[in-house]
């Protein structure tokens, strides 16, 4: 009886379907066709390493695998919280990060409103090719010009000789090196950054601008109380957007600009995981590393997917 | 008074004009100076005199790229895991986001998958099991290695659902009526109207895989097998790098010896051309992926 009416019910909402749709079955199955081979590569590359976790509580052997190896519960979190490393690994990931965030952020928005002001039009379409082109280049490039640019025999030694400071070896330097990564990640990406709060900037109403000025406003003042709130939003997206990369300082940019002399202050959880997990071969505790910070990394995102969607009409994923 | 305040404006903004400028210099002048370097001589790049233009111009260091057998074969590798990487990155994210754009009603289990992707994109097994599994199904020191780990970007799938949401469902209806089955509907009516969401996800693909040298670090044990940039990761080798890992004294020499800086220089500006002659075509393209990276529902 029970059966009979969900058969019924279920033949129903067939049918409707199949009216609505024309081709119901095909169409359904043809969809699950086009996921599949998508998320076969998914299965293995992402959510297969999921089940790799399990290694994080075990003191895995790589020649009696996962199944076999012995469990030792949360023996490899009390030993990382017992390492003096990872409370300076922690503490120079979250300056890193930060440091790039705010400095980014602030820095974007300030090109912004200045290139907002070039009525040249050449010029304005020159000087925005050349601050987005360091977005596009890699890492290994740009630690390469980097390198270059602040050895100690480099153009900016030589400058700062020049003008009294003195050469500072930026990067041997624990005191030197992260500024040196906030300021070179920077430097990378406020172009690109800036082409979002550009946008925003532009579609801010001209007439409001005409009004101020009609009214004696300066123009800091006009900058103050029109341009900046009405990018607002876009400022607050991002912020929650950058939010998220706050456990991720830069491993390709680190990688390539760090050595032991600055492993005090420059290595961060991703170039550590690195370091411990596939040089040093400690597969359990790295992947222990890294499970927190997966663990953590989740907790932000969906946290700033949430703050985003309250303050914004916008959300993340 | 007018005029007072005219010319304080004026004064502004040639400030304002300066400073972009020199924004812009900062970003142009250490470019500069490697391309400098790629055309000087090597006693003058060893001797650190070389700042923005080329000293004792010449294009020794690119003839001699021309010799170098590794340098082009990993060249030959980026190329190809460049074009296989967007291929099958093309046809996985557009046969995925079709559906996805469906509703739960037209296409049952569109959450389901919805929630596993973004579950995906939110957590991952980390370092330690991905390498596992790439190395477990024997692609260490194969081209697969490099391709397959980032076969189905998830950032993108989502970025191309969303313009196909807003594809008008009338376009579909009329082709459905005409008989045409999802896979026709998608390649006559969806792809057509998505060329700039397509042209952007294809432009992330092609410059992400170039950049890579990550993959390459990991999963390739031989020089040989080395994507150019990781290739290009152990030409800048530095001394102290040498000394701190207690390296002998012959390789210190041997790094010693020669300066290879333009020669390096040259390498590293080389690998850069292929990502300029695009450039353009990105620069094109930027705006639509930034406006549409911002997702809306």
């Amino acid at each position: 009886m029970k059966e009979m009416a969900i058969k019924s019910k279920a033949a129903r909402s067939a049918g409707t379907v199949r009216r609505l749709e024309g081709r119901p079955l095909s169409s359904q199955v043809m969809y699950h066709l086009m996921m599949f081979p998508g998320m076969v590569f998914l299965l293995i590359f992402s959510f297969v390493p999921m089940f790799g976790i399990i290694m994080a509580f075990q003191d895995y052997v790589p020649a009696k695998g996962i199944l076999q190896s012995e469990f030792v519960g949360l023996k490899h979190f009390q030993y990382m919280f017992s390492l003096p490393d990872v409370g300076r690994i922690f503490t120079n990931t979250l300056m890193i990060a930060l440091g790039k965030i705010l400095l980014g952020t602030v820095a974007a928005i300030v090109f912004a409103i200045l290139l907002n002001e070039i009525r040249i039009t050449v010029m304005k379409k020159f000087v925005q090719t050349i601050v987005y082109l360091p977005h596009f280049l890699s890492w290994v490039v740009l630690a390469a010009v980097v390198v270059n640019m602040v050895n100690l025999d480099g153009p900016v030694n030589q400058f700062l000789a020049a003008v009294g400071i003195g050469k500072i070896n930026f990067l041997g330097s624990n005191v030197w090196f992260r500024p040196l990564i906030v300021l070179t990640d920077v430097w990378k990406e406020f172009g690109y950054n800036s082409i979002v709060y550009l946008a925003a900037i532009t579609a801010i109403d001209p007439g409001l601008h005409e009004a101020a000025a009609m009214d004696g406003a300066t123009w800091w003042k006009r900058v103050w109380h029109i341009t900046l709130p009405g990018m607002l939003p876009v400022i607050l997206l991002m912020a929650a957007m950058n939010l998220t990369s706050i456990l991720s300082a830069g491993f390709d940019q680190i990688y390539n600009l760090y050595s032991p002399m600055v492993y005090q202050t420059g290595d961060v959880l991703d170039t550590y995981v690195y370091r411990m997990g596939l040089i040093s071969r400690q597969y359990s505790f790295s992947t222990a590393v890294g499970l927190l910070r997966s663990v953590v990394g989740m907790i932000l995102m969906v946290s700033a997917n949430e703050l985003t969607k309250r303050f914004t009409d916008q959300k993340i994923f | 008074m007018v005029t007072k305040k005219g010319l304080r404006g004026n004064l502004g903004r040639v400030v304002i004009y300066l400073i972009v400028l020199l924004l812009g210099l900062i970003c142009l002048l250490p470019l500069l100076n490697i391309l400098a370097l790629s055309f000087s001589s090597s006693d003058a790049a060893a001797a650190n005199i070389v700042g923005f233009w080329p000293v004792k111009f010449t294009v020794a260091a690119y003839r001699k790229i021309l010799e170098d057998g590794q340098f082009w074969r990993s060249f030959l590798i980026s190329v190809a895991r460049v074009a296989i990487q967007l291929a099958l990155n093309l046809v996985l994210i557009v046969l995925m986001a079709y559906p996805l754009s469906k509703s739960e009603r037209e296409f049952k289990g569109r959450n389901i998958y919805m929630n596993l992707l973004i579950f995906a994109m939110l957590f991952s097994g980390g370092m330690i099991p991905s390498y596992l599994v790439v190395r477990n199904l024997g692609l260490i020191n194969t081209i697969w290695a490099l391709v397959l780990p980032g076969a189905v970007p998830i950032f993108s799938v989502i970025m191309v659902m969303n313009f196909f949401i807003g594809v008008p469902k009338s376009l579909a209806e009329a082709a459905i009526i005409d008989g045409a089955t999802p896979l026709q509907v998608l390649t006559k009516v969806y792809i057509p109207c998505s060329k700039p969401v397509i042209a952007t996800i294809a432009l992330f693909s092609i410059v992400g895989s170039w950049n890579d040298f990550f993959g390459g670090l990991i999963y390739m044990t031989k020089v040989a097998n080395y994507p150019l940039q990781t290739y290009i990761q152990t030409l800048s080798v530095r001394l102290e790098d040498i000394l701190n890992s207690g390296g002998s004294l012959t390789t210190l020499v041997n790094a010693m010896e020669v300066s290879k800086q333009n020669l390096n220089a040259a390498k590293i500006v080389v690998s850069v051309i292929p990502l300029l002659l695009i450039y353009p075509i990105l620069q094109k393209y930027l705006i639509t992926g930034i406006v549409m990276g911002s997702v809306k529902e």
